[in-house]
């Protein structure tokens, strides 16, 4: 049997790439073209590689342009010019063997000015801008709207009154937050609120940080809390410092404070990681109050179990509308609250439909066939 | 006023130069991002140096005044040039620092390494107290979070196969069956209970990965839909210029 | 103070002395102990395992020292893996720090298989700014990587030729112990279809299960456990399976000291509970 399979092996012709298609790639900015080929028969020798040839003529002067391995059935050649035709062939080759396709084009790349592929992100960001404008909108108009308490912030002023209380300073961190993160844009009115009291109290606030960006950006907004308070010379940049940006030198570098300075509150807002609960725990240690905000869904157990508050995901991002009670401020919560209405809406309402479809596959076939479509749609496509 | 419209003039520009670009690959708008973020990256390098005068200024302040605990500032600042002084010579003689031969990779290797990794061992002895003092069962929910914990932990480790297969040649057949029928419920690849599989079959295993799996990941789900709606919202609002907390007033 | 008082209320350096020794223990006597594959990680393997000889993958090294005790295991378990397999390996990162632990990997692994630098592997370095990096790649690598690490081109070792974007990579594995691995899985995947596993520390496996539950990654190999696992399915113990005896005494010690916590805190309650 084995023999009979060798036999056919080596009987078996090398077939050349079959159906070669050529285009010009999608939704790039040109200067793309896609070369796709069928993979040969089964009967065929297992082919090594694929090579690519390209020429501005459809007789003459091919060049190789470049290779696949033989799993591969397609090639994106980005060295053309946009607006100029070229042609191409794919040749197979075995250990031992090749085999040339017919010549495919001409085609001709050019640039795009919409990216297909981005439809579903498109439609969906004009649905949920358009909600946020309408809530926004409303707000404006001056109607009413009423939104919870976060536990989280009212604590904000317990804390403070305790540190003073007790004469201690106070500790606030953005952990390794850069100012691209938006939980870290999230957290600097919090600590202008938090500068602003310290001012108030002439208690001594600590801000360590981990990004020269950050610090500069903490640094003016403590400087001008203190100037708004009254207490410009409260002020001390040396207090609004830099330590590294390496994640467990920070962590090193804060305990060490924690232990010298032993603050009476402690503020985690921002971005943290594993080095959360090596600080939260020596903050707990020296019996700070501590409070903490963060967006990193994996250290929200630790804030939790060595915290005395935690805001948990977005609460942070909620924060500034509680500060500032704007109602412009707080039509984006309301928006943000019908979103998410109608987004558990649509999720249950698509589970239950493809369960269905799934149920009446056979019978009606029509219905899976619907939700495979709706869920196609939603995939990112590059 | 200028001097507050100017900056939210630019923040909304920016914001919708790149939305747009996001949808048109053609020249100029399809590499406006990678472009934005090289220039971020550019003035990140350079805010290095902020932190370099920062930390330096604060330790050297420490050290001239004698303030307490200063021989420790006087060590930071000396690491912190020989540091540098080695990486470059490395870099000079041996054409990267991370040379595997280079000085400073020695530095790396005895130093950066142990340290690094010592401070992340920590944490595990701060997970010990942390867990031992707030896992308390007051209540209904706090008894299921321990449960859960528990099984995470015993899945976890070669430690929770051995556990079980003790476990399962001394149960009942009707437990046996119970506990097949409830991993069943949770889709479960469970043998059957009469089977010798069932007892070699690591349970706590399989229902660890199903309580990752599911439950943990639906509520990460939850907080992360949360999360990019609450960012959907914080980026319009400073988009449009109505949150402006963050700035200079 | 009463017995079920002291139960509740162990000292913290008590924990912390036996934590030591729990683990110190199996560390100097070695027990042996049997390793049983879990599911994300066997789809890990399998997503190594199934591309053919001469596939591409890119490994990015998107962790630094302080995990290297949980996440080194895990990249020596797949270059071994990858080499054993005559793949070509492509290594990056976006941790300046990160970097020198693989080239102390890639001064181990490679030998054992007679595996050569410039044809068999790269190693084309660091550079700031991860997504757009990340998103750059979708279009041309040589955007941001002309030369390898050491300053040569990277056109001038005949298997980097052929690799320009994404669509040239047949796996990318990205081993983080940070907001790397989501923001890979959202720019490389999300935008560019590139199959994907994540190796990570195990405080950060959790998050990333909700992604691995939507096919959106192959596979997780998430904390020391995963790497014996791994270590095991390409039937090479190293540090991870060395490690496995001591993980498992201190979860032992945890939960035991949960319980007795609980007592304590029960009793207590029950007392007050009584009295008042």
């Amino acid at each position: 049997m084995t023999a009979l399979l060798q036999l056919l092996f080596f009987i078996a012709a090398l077939v050349p790439p079959d159906s070669v298609t050529v285009s010009d790639n999608p939704n790039d900015q040109g200067g793309a073209i896609l070369i796709s080929w069928r993979a040969p028969t089964k009967e065929s020798i297992p082919v090594v590689s694929y090579h690519i040839f390209r020429s501005t003529s459809p007789d003459s002067g091919f060049q190789e342009i470049g290779s696949e391995p033989g799993t591969r059935t397609e090639h994106l050649d980005n060295e053309v010019q946009d607006g100029k035709a070229y042609y191409y062939y794919v040749q197979a080759r075995t250990e031992n063997d090749s085999s040339t396709s017919d010549v495919a084009g001409p085609v001709v790349s050019r640039a795009q000015w919409f990216n297909t592929g981005r439809t579903n992100v498109l439609v969906l960001a004009t649905v949920i801008c358009a909600i946020f404008l309408y809530y926004i909108g409303r707000a404006r108009r001056g109607v009413k709207m009423f939104v919870r308490r976060i536990a989280g912030l009212d604590a904000i002023d317990d804390a403070l009154g305790r540190a003073t209380e007790m004469g201690r300073p106070i500790l606030f961190s953005f952990g390794l937050g850069y100012i691209t993160d938006m939980v870290v844009i999230a957290a600097l009115p919090l600590l202008r609120k938090i500068a602003m009291k310290s001012a108030e109290y002439a208690v001594r606030l600590l801000v360590p940080n981990a990004d020269p960006i950050v610090m500069t950006a903490a640094q003016e907004t403590v400087k001008e809390a203190y100037t708004e308070s009254g207490r410009p010379d409260l002020y001390n940049a040396d207090n609004v410092n830099f330590l590294t940006s390496d994640q467990f030198g920070y962590a090193a570098g804060v305990d060490g404070l924690i232990l010298r300075e032993r603050p009476g509150a402690i503020f985690w807002l921002g971005y943290f990681y594993a080095e959360s609960l090596i600080m939260a725990e020596t903050g707990h240690a020296v019996g700070a109050i501590q409070l903490a905000g963060t967006t990193e869904t994996t250290q929200l157990p630790f804030f939790v179990a060595a915290c005395d508050y935690t805001m948990i995901g977005e609460e942070i991002y909620a924060a500034s509308c509680y500060l500032k009670p704007e109602p412009v401020m707080l039509g984006t919560l309301k928006g943000e609250d019908f979103i998410k209405m109608l987004l558990i809406i649509f999720i249950t309402g698509l589970v239950l439909f493809g369960t269905i479809g799934f149920l009446v596959r056979e019978p009606v076939p029509i219905v899976a066939r619907i939700f495979d479509t709706i869920t196609a749609w939603l995939l990112p496509a590059g | 006023m200028l001097q507050r419209n100017i900056p939210l003039i630019i923040v909304f520009g920016t914001a919708v130069l790149l939305i747009v670009a996001f949808f048109i690959p053609h020249r100029p708008f399809g590499d406006l991002e990678s472009r934005f973020l090289n220039w971020y990256a550019i003035v990140a390098g350079f805010t290095f140096l902020l932190g370099l005068d920062s930390l330096t200024r604060h330790h050297l302040l420490r050290v001239l005044r004698r303030s307490p605990g200063w021989f420790y500032s006087l060590m930071l600042v000396l690491a912190l040039f020989a540091t540098l002084g080695l990486g470059l010579y490395s870099w000079v003689r041996f054409r990267s620092p991370f040379a595997l031969n280079a000085p400073f990779m020695w530095l790396y290797t005895y130093m950066i390494i142990p340290l690094q990794s010592t401070m992340f061992a920590t944490l595990a002895f701060f997970i010990v107290s942390a867990a031992y003092r707030a896992f308390r069962i007051r209540n209904f929910a706090a008894t299921l979070l321990l449960l859960a914990a528990c099984l995470v932990m015993v899945g976890n480790v070669p430690l929770g196969g051995p556990v079980w297969s003790a476990l399962a040649q001394v149960l009942p057949l009707w437990v046996k069956t119970a506990i097949w029928f409830s991993a069943r419920l949770l889709n479960i690849a469970i043998p059957d209970p009469k089977s010798t599989e069932f007892i070699t079959f690591d349970l706590p295993a399989a229902f660890k990965t199903w309580l990752m799996s599911s439950p943990q990941a639906a509520a990460g789900r939850g907080i992360n839909i949360g999360l990019a709606l609450g960012g959907i919202a914080m980026s319009l609002r400073i988009i449009l210029g109505i949150e402006r907390t963050y700035m200079s007033s | 103070m009463r017995l079920w008082e002291r139960l509740a209320t162990i000292d913290r350096r008590i924990l912390y002395g036996l934590l030591a020794l729990t683990v110190l223990l199996p560390l100097i006597l070695r027990p042996r102990t049997r390793i049983q594959v879990s599911e994300p990680v066997q789809n890990a393997f399998n997503a190594v395992d199934r591309l053919p000889a001469g596939s591409v993958v890119m490994i990015s090294i998107d962790f630094d020292p302080s995990s290297a005790p949980e996440v080194q295991p895990m990249l020596l378990a797949i270059l071994r893996h990858c080499f054993k397999k005559d793949l070509k390996v492509i290594v990056t990162g976006h941790l300046a720090l990160g970097l020198p632990l693989a080239e102390i990997a890639l001064s181990q692994v490679p030998p054992e298989f007679n595996k050569v630098y410039g044809r068999d592997y790269v190693n084309i370095g660091y550079r700031p700014g991860y997504v757009a990096v990340m998103v750059g790649i979708g279009r041309e690598l040589r955007d941001f990587f002309k030369t390898d690490y050491k300053g040569v081109p990277i056109d001038s070792y005949p298997f980097m030729r052929s690799v320009r974007t994404y669509r040239d990579i047949g796996l990318l594995v990205d081993l983080a112990h940070g907001a790397t691995a989501d923001a890979w899985i959202q720019y490389a995947g999300g935008r560019f279809n590139v199959p994907i596993i994540v190796g990570c520390t195990g405080v950060n496996a959790p998050g990333l299960f909700q992604y691995y539950h939507a096919h959106q990654i192959e596979g997780i190999i998430g904390g020391l456990q995963a790497a014996a696992e791994y270590e095991s399915l390409i039937e090479k113990p190293g540090s991870a399976t060395l490690g496995m005896p001591a993980q498992s005494a201190a979860h032992g010690l945890v939960i035991l000291l949960l319980i007795i916590g609980n007592i304590g805190f029960i009793l207590g309650r029950r007392r007050k509970g009584g009295g008042g």
